[in-house]
């Protein structure tokens, strides 16, 4: 009991002075690793936020990208004529607002059915969003406002701050213990006094307003969208990815993963530019092969191995 | 005074008749017995009664209020618990968990966590679960998942618990101890629907049985009418 509370302060310090090292850097370090670290942050979050609903009920969404890119076009429609806080928050709402509507209307589907939908509703943005902007506005893309680099930073490192609160509060409550026996048997959470659906819903929803408001600030770095940069899949498949790569039980895992794969997707791509694809299916194929807990299972594999050899060692 | 209360309850399904103009009545404190042939309607009757399905037509009240149609979760927290035919736990959280949930989402009203955890933990002590409490649900034995599952009902502090085929699977030893922690609910002043096919368990404990057939009842009264009824026994042993 005593050494749980230790742990918990030890990991609460590490956690603010990494934060004050975050927050403190931005001057001393070149722009490239600014870049690389919103990005980085920006990935989290997707992940983060995808696994809040997804991972404990098992309702594999891919809809990300819908929703991520809704922030985009938000921040590309709005983002000259509002304050930049403004436009991140409205992303986040807008996104809330549909999920909300989506969810009425999906979250009965059940399993791949579930899935299908999600990935359907995404495309079916994007191409709306695309009809819409050759028939009625004339063009294909936009243009949006730049912001400088250090100030999407900053903002990133926020929004960041704010999803992982928020996540660990939702997932340490008594909401957090529903989500997961939704995951488990939704008829018998239903009968114990779970508002299944409601619970479904708003989870979803909650975990919509940061992926927009996300696409809202992280639109300021491309300076100019189309809906195949704004909802492209792969902002759906990436969080899926990265969650599972790194454990998807606990937010360090999925945050572990994120970080990991955005770094070693930085790596590849400016070290090995023509092996890039290749060699980064190699190595999730290895890690979803060789450790179903993902990275932070690895602790444990050690554990075990260590144990295991020490016996052998023992018994010679 | 009666609890629960169902008038002209009819359930179709495509054309099926599950159960066609039932009446039936439980009065508080009372433990009745629901029995009838495979297919008779009884799993039906208590996905009614505790919201799954919404009768064809008819009205269940419940203390003097109508429930019908009302979700699972609305009926869970006006007071009517339930366990499955097949065991639904939430077979990778911890025992205490499981009951947990009953007791943070299932009353009417919210009490502090500390409470309701102190009353978790003296339920699991209630169906002899307590040195389980951190293992996995999906680990327990058949017994002790229902076990389990009762007291996770319980947990949601029910009026009435309605208990679908809680003895099968056990052994004879197993089913004495059942017997045991059902008469022990009743003490609680839980009032008690069970559906049961062992005979001599249901004539033991039973206040009143109420028997269905093809989705109609064939008889109700105290376990020696019952017995003594020819329709009954025309149902069970054939003529």
């Amino acid at each position: 009991m005593r050494r749980a509370i230790f742990e918990k302060i030890f990991y609460l310090v590490l956690l603010f002075l990494i934060l004050i090292l975050m927050v403190m850097m931005p001057p001393y370090v070149s722009p490239y690793t600014i870049i690389l670290l919103s990005s980085i942050f920006m990935y989290i979050v997707l992940t983060v936020s995808w696994a809040l609903f997804s991972a404990p009920t098992h309702y594999l969404s891919l809809a990300s990208a819908a929703f991520f890119g809704l922030g985009i076009y938000v921040s590309a429609i709005l983002g000259d004529q509002l304050p930049l806080l403004v436009v991140i928050g409205l992303g986040g709402l807008i996104s809330f607002l549909l999920a909300l509507l989506v969810g009425l209307s999906s979250l009965r589907l059940k399993g791949m059915y579930f899935t299908i939908f999600t990935f359907g509703l995404s495309e079916l943005i994007r191409h709306s969003v695309q009809w819409w902007e050759v028939n009625e506005t004339g063009t294909v893309g936009r243009w949006v406002i730049a912001v400088d680099n250090t100030t999407v930073y900053y903002i990133m490192l926020a929004i960041l701050l704010i999803t992982l609160v928020v996540t660990y509060i939702i997932k340490h409550s008594k909401y957090g213990l529903a989500l997961l026996s939704i995951g488990e048997s939704e008829e018998a959470a239903d009968h114990i006094g779970i508002n299944v659906n409601a619970m479904k819903i708003i989870t979803f929803a909650i975990s919509t307003f940061f992926m927009g408001a996300t696409g809202a600030i992280m639109a300021t770095r491309w300076s100019y969208i189309d809906p195949s940069i704004a909802f492209n899949p792969l902002f759906s498949f990436m969080p899926v990815l990265m969650a599972i790569f790194g454990g998807m039980g606990q937010i360090f895992g999925q945050a572990l993963g994120a970080a990991v794969l955005t770094l070693l997707a930085d790596l590849l791509l400016t070290k090995l530019p023509y092996y890039y694809m290749l060699l980064y299916g190699v190595i999730l194929i290895i890690v979803i092969l060789f450790l179903p807990k993902g990275l932070v299972g690895l602790k444990e594999e050690v554990k075990l191995w260590l144990r295991g050899m020490k016996q052998r060692y023992e018994n010679t | 005074m009666r609890i629960l209360e169902g008038e002209g309850i009819r359930k179709n399904f495509e054309g099926l008749t599950a159960l066609a103009n039932v009446d039936f009545h439980i009065t508080r404190g009372e433990i009745l017995g629901l029995i009838g042939p495979n297919g008779a309607g009884k799993t039906t009757l208590f996905n009614l009664i505790s919201g799954s399905l919404v009768p064809t037509s008819g009205t269940i009240k419940f203390k003097g209020e109508n429930i019908t149609g009302l979700k699972p979760h609305r009926i869970c927290r006006k007071g009517i618990a339930r366990t499955f035919q097949l065991v639904k736990l939430f077979g990778n959280m911890t025992v205490l968990e499981n009951i947990l949930l009953g007791g943070l989402f299932g009353p009417s009203t919210a009490s502090p966590r500390s409470h309701t955890k102190k009353a978790c933990l003296e339920l699991l002590e209630f169906v002899g679960l307590s040195e389980m409490k951190e293992n996995l649900a999906k680990d327990l034995t058949i017994i002790n998942q229902k076990r389990l599952e009762v007291a996770r009902a319980l947990a949601t502090k029910p009026e009435l618990l309605l208990l679908d085929e809680f003895m099968a699977g056990l052994n004879p030893t197993e089913v004495a101890l059942a017997i045991e922690l059902i008469k022990k609910i009743r003490n609680l002043g839980v009032t008690i629907i069970m559906i049961e096919h062992v005979m001599k368990v249901i004539m033991d404990i039973s206040d009143r049985i109420m028997v269905l057939h093809h989705g109609e009842k064939i008889a109700e009264g105290i376990p020696e009418e019952i017995t003594a009824n020819k329709m009954v026994i025309d149902v069970y042993l054939g003529t």
